[in-house]
């Protein structure tokens, strides 16, 4: 009866692809806001769906918990055999759980977050996609399958990435984004290749079962293969720059790939393909030095970053490495669990940016906030509840996935990643207690005439920097003209003698389509509907690690996913006391960063110009607010060489070898024609020669040599 | 075998070769005439000569089929004579006179 049910699953899936189907072809008569209710609604659905899944498979017994169901057989080729088919297991349980529930709550607040959105719509369409897409990732029987949903993922991302495609530098972060996911995409390609070729088939359970058999050249490089597939769509070193651009797309949209979606797919891939890296050592000791490096510079890189959302982008990168350490160790429970409690935290912390640029007239920079809370008092709470889950203070969510994260990198005997981690989270204590402080707490420093904008140092009141940005928010403001351009997030830079060199690469100075400045006014609350999924959000970030306690019988997610990775040995501390200990040190330097961003931004800023971080971090800080000019490396490299070589192939190898030859194909074919019409003479009698010949020749043939 | 006329029996070969003989007449006479209808008359006799071998055969090995197919090729012929006597008729309303080697408009 319960396997019958968990047939079903692709049921998940097929709810929001159906959403995107209705909303693509009559969106634009079912209009606004309807449309987003049509698309929230089926989410929420699948998230029902969902939890019946989990009834469920919570009622057979644990050894029968993987249940395949074949839809149709897709691919038929020889002895290869790819079906459509479905897995319900508790991993992708887990999964889908997260993708509907979370992303059920990012549509909710869409509706209210995209209001008066002329493409509203399309939006829906284009989310409702990518969660189906999501879905058909997780729930998928094989690596085809899975395939599948990557690819879709990959290319609703740049959609919605895009989606203000107005914007230049929109529309050129969904291509970076789109062409960097290729770039994973082949290892994925290559890695599948493989194992049709080693094992015949790209079942989950059957290749699972052959990779311990399997020859280790073979299984390091489906590892290895699978990594590239894996650091390409979770933003991993050095494939991570298109998700900070990613920051041009809608906040609802940087929600969904960051929280519920699209990034932890690269996880998912890997704690599905275990077998591998389990069979292969230095398979795994790749992924755990890429996931602590990883955390450990994008955290770097988070301190510095004067906008709102690309301190959460950093953030994330930074947080994926922490799920990337914990695969590189074998704690695949406690990947799960911190992607979970990530998608808690991160799902509010985003969900509050939106609500804070949202209320603060498309602003996104947090050096000319502040004092906040006073204006978006719920947001404060939910974005503060966040900070402390993300920063890992106990009892909240991130600390008890965060520190297990660290314990099991300890017990597993890595201890350069261990003490890199622990560095890691210093820096997750310092740049979330920057951000929140410098948007709600400390000195108001958003208007006009803030003291802290219009300190001592600030040579472009004499409106030098009145350029085309600044001009246009400053019309409409009368006489305060100059003053405006002074203070305009696009000018501030150079207005204020700030050195632009570690801006971010991508610049805002191109206003968004409902882009304009506060004036005179104060930022305000956003609507209920856009609160309800934060405070939702903000109490899962609460009370979300209950749901995998350190202690036996009350870690009901180990329980829950032991099925999935029965053989393996994951690391868990000997003793209680061990892992209170351990814990505590994680949580001392946690509290460290935290404090440090205190001392720092407790008061705000007193200038506006002059963030503190940039004096401590000296040298570094054009390094870190490049993040190590990584995007400047890869776009020198490709203007470069790669230009170099793009312009090679094209007037050498294309133009010259491959236009050549077609070229003198068609000349042969032309030439042959040429002297061939004229055997054609237009005399019957000669044609009729000719079919006499050739029937006198076809006979001769059978004759001679059949007839024998 | 076949029916015997005085002392002399007919066999099969002996459709056969004067089929063969017809076959070569209507050939030569596509191939060396022009005059387009005598051409045509030509390939009737070939199509003549191989319906005598369909029956030939049909007889010689009791086999109805070469005289079914006998049936076919009598309606192609129809047909073809319909066609072809209405395109000749066509030719001569045009340029008086139906010589083949005149008709080469379709020369390469």
């Amino acid at each position: 009866m319960e396997r019958d049910l968990l047939e079903w699953i692709g049921i998940v899936p097929l709810l929001p692809l159906i959403g995107a189907a209705v909303l693509m072809l009559f969106g634009r008569r079912i209009g606004a806001p309807l449309a987003g209710w049509i698309a929230t609604a089926l989410m929420g659905l699948a998230f029902l769906w969902s939890l019946v899944m989990l009834v469920a498979i919570l009622s057979l017994p644990e050894n029968a918990r993987s249940v395949t169901s074949v839809a149709f057989t897709w691919i038929q080729v020889d002895q290869l055999q790819i079906d459509f088919g479905f897995l319900a297991d508790p991993l992708s349980i887990t999964w889908i759980l997260l993708v509907t529930g979370v992303g059920s709550l990012i549509f909710l607040y869409s509706i209210g977050y995209m209001r008066g959105d002329p493409n509203f719509s399309r939006f829906f369409a284009y989310m409702s996609l990518f969660a189906g897409s999501m879905l058909l990732l997780v729930t998928g029987s094989s690596y085809l399958l899975t395939f599948l949903g990557w690819e879709g993922v990959g290319l609703c991302s740049y959609l919605l990435i895009a989606f203000w495609f107005e914007r230049s530098s929109a529309a050129i972060a969904g291509k970076k984004a789109f062409i960097t996911n290729r770039v994973g995409d082949v290892g994925f390609l290559i890695a599948m290749f493989i194992l049709i070729k080693e094992f015949g088939t790209l079942d989950y359970g059957a290749t699972g079962a052959a990779a311990s058999s399997a020859s280790s050249t073979i299984v390091t490089a489906v590892a290895l293969l699978l990594l590239l597939a894996a650091v390409g769509k979770s933003a991993q070193i050095p494939l991570f720059p298109w998700l900070t651009d990613a920051m041009e797309g809608p906040t609802p949209v940087s929600a969904l790939i960051h929280a519920a979606t699209m990034v932890t797919a690269g996880v998912y891939l890997i704690a599905r393909a275990h077998p591998f890296f389990d069979a292969s050592g230095d398979g795994l000791e790749v992924v755990a030095w890429v996931g602590v490096l990883t955390a450990l510079l994008a955290g770097g890189a988070a301190l510095l970053q004067p906008d709102i959302k690309r301190v959460l982008a950093y953030s994330t990168i930074s947080q994926l490495g922490y799920m990337f350490l914990a695969l590189g160790v074998k704690a695949y429970t406690a990947a799960v669990f911190m992607v979970l409690m990530h998608a808690f935290f991160k799902g509010c912390l985003f969900l509050g940016a939106g609500s804070v640029i949202h209320g603060n007239a498309e602003n996104q920079d947090i050096r000319i906030m502040g004092r906040f809370r006073r204006f978006l008092p719920y947001t404060a709470i939910g974005m503060t509840i966040a900070w402390l889950a993300i920063a890992g203070v106990p009892p909240f969510a991130g600390f008890w996935a965060k520190d297990e994260i660290l314990e099991s990198a300890f017990i597993a005997g890595d201890y350069g990643i261990w003490v890199l981690g622990l560095l890691a989270a210093i820096f997750t204590g310092l740049y979330m207690t920057r951000l929140i402080q410098l948007v709600f707490y400390g000195n108001e420093r958003f208007r006009d005439d803030s003291p802290a904008v219009t300190a001592d140092a600030l040579p472009a009141v004499s409106g030098g920097s009145d350029d085309d940005a600044g001009g246009a928010g400053g019309s409409d403001a009368g006489g305060a003209g100059s003053l405006d351009a002074a203070v305009d997030p696009a000018d501030m830079p150079d207005a204020l003698g700030y050195d632009p060199d570690f801006l971010p690469t991508v610049d805002f100075t191109e206003p968004t389509p409902r882009a304009s400045r506060l004036h005179g006014h104060d930022p305000h609350e956003s609507p209920v509907i856009m609160l309800i999924p934060i405070l939702v959000l903000a109490t899962l970030s609460i009370f979300g690690g209950l749901i995998n306690l350190p202690l036996k019988g009350l870690d009901f997610l180990d329980q829950f996913l032991e099925p999935v990775f029965r053989g393996v040995t994951q690391p868990a501390p000997d003793s209680f006391a061990e892992g209170l200990s351990l814990e505590g040190i994680a949580v001392v330097l946690a509290l460290i960063g935290i404090g440090i961003g205190l001392l720092l931004y407790r008061k705000g800023l007193r200038n506006a110009a002059k963030d503190p971080i940039v004096d401590h971090t000296g040298n570094l800080a054009p390094v870190l607010g490049h993040a190590y000019y990584v995007d400047d490396a890869q776009a020198a490299f490709f203007d470069g060489p790669g230009r170099a070589t793009a312009e090679f192939l094209d007037e050498d190898v294309d133009q010259k070898v491959i236009d050549g030859g077609v070229n003198g194909m068609a000349r042969l074919v032309r030439g042959a024609g040429g002297g061939l019409r004229h055997a054609q003479d237009g005399l019957v009698r000669r044609y009729a020669l000719g079919i006499l010949l050739g029937a006198v020749a076809i006979l001769l043939f059978l004759l001679v040599y059949v007839g024998r | 075998m076949g029916p015997i006329i005085g002392a002399l029996e007919i066999t099969p070969s002996y459709y056969l070769v004067l089929a063969a003989m017809l076959f070569t007449i209507g050939t030569v006479g596509v191939l060396v005439r022009r005059n387009v209808i005598v051409m045509f008359m030509g390939v009737e006799l070939m199509l003549n000569a191989v319906n005598l071998t369909f029956v030939a055969f049909a007889k010689a090995l009791n086999d109805i089929a070469g005289q079914v197919l006998v049936f076919f090729t009598l309606v192609v012929a129809a047909a073809e004579v319909a066609v072809g006597l209405a395109i000749i008729v066509a030719i001569f309303r045009r340029r008086r006179g139906a010589t083949a080697d005149d008709l080469k408009v379709l020369e390469g």
